[in-house]
């Protein structure tokens, strides 16, 4: 009753009934003008992947930049203005850049395909919203080189470093964020309605696959705290060059005030880069355990509640800024129930293995490592909550640790076991597993050279965003440093096989590509043709 | 295969997307500069590639609607589809509501926290005493802990006749409605010109208020947390009358042209909708920065 939509070998005829591929192969596009004027939400699900694993290389140049100026201690690379715009870009642009485009192009690739709809529900929409994207950015990336230089206040631009401290790129900035935001803001509406409108006859709320389920979810995160970025930005846009006194408590207004509004958005901006991720691992785990999912039900349920929470912790960011106890109280307890419904998703992922027939093909291992990893990020999230303790972490190595767990072995591990795993459907071909083998060893191996060291420095006092530090934590910088540079070194394996793969280089696949996986996406040919489901499968 | 669906209308290539991305890249790199160039007071381009921006935004607005009349019109679209334009409406009013909420957040973050907490409430006696003693909090907000001093603008007179009218007009725009979904194509013209004239109005006295403010009362939006949240928050909101107005201008030459059936008017649900939302937010406006 319950399970996510399985087909059978019954409905495995009404792929060659739903997919009227022949005459529309002639008609593709193409040149460059395929890509600017489509409105395919193939072609846009490309262009949001590329466009994420482009601005995934430059900020992680950035990171390069960061960990080669902390490989030894004292200044020696960079000026520290030059190395505050490097922590602050490279964080806006893993989050708005990468992360969150990685995921939208995964949906605009999956979704349709998975529920049974011909494109997403509003197609030119789509298109726009990709196209903003590299605009944005490139405003974004264009104003490090102003005079004065770039953002240097934190991708969480804090005032008064927004307003009262920061340069003329501040006005750049604010406009770069509305546009980024206006983008997701139709791309989740995009989503929502999809999911709400397209959706093949029988394919119900509860068959949905997981993915949909939690991109859905994430959608309306995206559309409920995008508007209230966009709010922070222009009161910071005033207050910086307006006069006004919103985060100026010499006019009655108050700088803590904007981390109140900054978190509002800020929190469930967070799970809005790890719910997909829980998605993809709900699809992968049941493939190479070759059972269903376990607790499928309490899948969706966890996902929505932990979804309604995220608006209610905002402050456990805030534990230091001296708000009354009673609200440290309460942020730290509403923070610590959103342990129970992750932790209800790790159980449910381990027991789906419980007595699988498990193999271990490449999506499998991300998938693996992402359980193990994120779970360790996850907990240093729980010691974080604690507030008499975050005051120790707090603004230190620590929270920098946790949140890289969260977001690298937990969102990008994810996005990686999500492409290793659909790229086969999306060209038709199987991937160079030998390649794809030493992309996973050595990013799990560096990833971990690369953060766990973080914890022992944080927890020793080392804070985060600054270009030097003391002496005694400079043999863990090393390693941390070395960790790093191998860890950018192995995405260029990750490079070589995804230009392989869209080269069409290897093996031909079949149409179920694993043969433990399930749903309507592997039902269709390899490669998945231009267009599919131009009318509507029927989900038994 | 019996078919539920009738076919998802999934359009063509089109270029009215790329036009306006664009138009947004040339909107705000024109705004990011012009914001610069005044603070400065330096001539630049800001205001020009602004200037340009816009028109894109013009030219990409008018074709792509050009576009989607044409196409509803010659009857490609499906009720399905009709379900995901409204829905996509509806989701989009969302982030509106909570785009305003962010400021209603500030206002009220200002009212409860920060005004009063400065004045040595709760346990902040020291932070009165040690910043600005002789600060005193109030709401309005009419002196801050920097001297910076100003006048209420109360409730009495053009607020209260504004949002009069703006009710009326919620009524009227009802009323063409009801004229549209019965084909009472009068009432529907001559209920949907009142409604633009009245919201015309509206925007007229809000101009009048603002004179009266800066002119008269000193009220300002650098006088402070009460002018601060005072301006944005009418502001954005009269931003969004205009917009709303607009609409309803192109809604109201489209039915001059005879557009829109009893059934098939999504275009016009939109707007209303839309005209709806921002009455919603007038009241809540009237309420807790007017009134309360």
């Amino acid at each position: 009753m319950t399970k996510p939509a399985q087909m059978t070998s019954h409905d495995a005829t009404l792929a060659d009934d739903t997919v009227s591929h022949e005459h529309h192969e002639h008609h593709i596009p193409k040149g460059l003008m395929r890509w600017v004027l489509t409105t395919n939400h193939k072609d846009i699900g490309t262009l949001y992947l590329w466009f994420a694993f482009i601005m995934f290389l430059v900020g992680g140049a950035m990171a390069m930049v960061i960990r080669a100026e902390l490989f030894q201690p004292g200044l020696q690379i960079v000026e520290p203005n030059f190395f505050n715009q490097m922590t602050t870009v490279h964080g806006l642009i893993m989050v708005f850049g990468a992360v969150m485009p990685a995921f939208t192009g995964l949906a605009n690739w999956l979704i349709p395909m998975m529920i049974g709809a011909p494109d997403m529900a509003l197609p030119r929409m789509n298109n726009w919203s990709f196209w903003i994207l590299p605009f944005a950015f490139a405003i974004l990336l264009g104003s490090l080189f102003m005079e004065g230089g770039g953002p240097a206040f934190g991708w969480t631009f804090y005032a008064p470093l927004s307003t009262t401290y920061s340069n003329d790129s501040t006005a750049l900035f604010v406009f770069s964020v509305h546009i980024m935001g206006i983008s997701s803001i139709m791309g989740a509406i995009n989503v929502i309605v999809t999911i709400f409108n397209m959706r093949a006859p029988g394919m119900t709320w509860m068959k949905m696959p997981l993915f949909v389920w939690t991109w859905l979810i994430t959608a309306f995160l995206l559309i409920a705290v995008m508007p209230v970025l966009a709010g922070a930005v222009t009161m910071v846009l005033t207050d910086k060059f307006f006069g006004t006194s919103f985060f100026d408590a010499a006019g009655g207004g108050d700088p803590v005030m904007f981390q109140h509004i900054f978190w509002f958005f800020g929190h469930p901006e967070v799970y809005i880069m790890i719910l997909p991720a829980f998605g993809i691992i709900s699809q992968i785990i049941p493939t190479f355990a070759r059972k269903p999912l376990f607790g499928y039900a309490s899948m969706v349920y966890a996902t929505a509640s932990i979804a309604l929470l995220s608006f209610i912790v905002w402050a456990h960011h805030m534990f230091t800024t001296g708000m009354p106890v009673y609200m440290e109280m309460f942020f730290m307890f509403a923070t610590m129930l959103i342990s129970v419904p992750t932790g209800v998703k790790v159980f449910n992922w381990v027991a789906t293995m419980w007595r699988g027939s498990m193999s271990f093909e490449v999506p499998m291992l991300f998938a693996l490592a992402f359980i193990v990893l994120f779970t360790i990020g996850g907990l240093s999230g729980l010691m974080l909550a604690i507030t008499p303790v975050d005051f120790q972490y707090h603004d230190t190595y620590f929270v920098v640790a946790h949140f890289h767990y969260v977001l690298v072995t937990g969102a990008i591990f994810s996005i990686m076991a999500a492409v290793y795993y659909w790229v086969p459907k999306w060209t038709g071909r199987m991937f160079n597993i030998t390649l794809a083998k030493w992309h996973f060893w050595c990013s799990l191996v560096s990833v971990n050279v690369l953060f766990f060291p973080m914890h022992f420095v944080g927890l020793a006092g080392m804070p985060r965003r600054i270009p030097d530090y003391s002496l005694q934590f400079a043999d863990f910088n090393q390693w941390i440093s070395i960790g790093g540079f191998a860890f950018g070194l192995s995405q260029l394996i990750f490079l070589t096989v995804v230009i392989q793969a869209c080269r069409k280089q290897g093996e031909p696949v079949s149409d179920q590509v694993w043969d433990g996986a399930h749903g309507l996406e592997w039902e269709i040919p390899s490669p998945a043709p231009y267009h599919t489901f131009e009318t509507p499968p029927v989900v038994k | 295969m019996q078919q539920p669906y009738e076919k998802y209308y999934v359009p063509a290539q089109s270029p009215w997307p790329i036009v306006g991305a664009v138009a947004l890249f040339l909107i705000a790199v024109g705004a990011g500069n012009m914001v610069i160039d005044t603070t400065k007071e330096a001539d630049g381009y800001g205001s020009l590639i602004l200037g340009a921006g816009i028109v894109a935004l013009l030219v990409m607005l008018v074709g792509w609607f050009k576009n989607q009349i044409d196409e509803s019109m010659s009857g490609l679209y499906s009720a399905q589809l009709g379900r995901s334009y409204r829905q996509g409406m509806s989701w989009f009013i969302f982030s509106e509501v909570m785009f305003f909420g962010a400021f209603f957040g500030a206002l009220f973050y200002a009212r409860l926290i920060s005004v009063p907490w400065l004045g040595g409430a709760s346990n902040n006696e020291m932070t009165n005493t040690v910043l600005w003693p002789q600060f005193q909090a109030m709401w309005p907000l009419l002196s801050t802990p920097n001297g910076t001093t100003t006048q209420q603008m109360g409730p009495a007179g053009l607020p209260t006749i504004n949002t009069i009218i703006l009710l009326i007009s919620s009524v009227t725009l009802h009323f063409a409605h009801v004229g549209l979904e019965q084909n009472k194509r009068k009432q529907l013209t001559w209920m949907l010109g009142l409604t633009i004239l009245l919201g015309c109005t509206f925007l007229t006295l809000q101009v009048e208020e603002y004179i009266h403010a800066y002119k008269e009362l000193g009220l300002t939006l650098q006088s402070g947390i009460y002018g601060n949240t005072f301006f944005m928050l009418t502001g954005f909101h009269g931003m969004h009358v205009t917009l709303g107005t607009l609409i309803l201008m192109v809604l109201f030459g489209r039915i001059v042209k005879g557009h829109f059936t009893p059934d098939n008017h999504f275009a016009f649900q939109a707007g209303s909708w839309y005209w709806h939302f921002v009455d919603v937010v007038w009241v809540m406006l009237f309420l807790f920065v007017y009134i309360l």
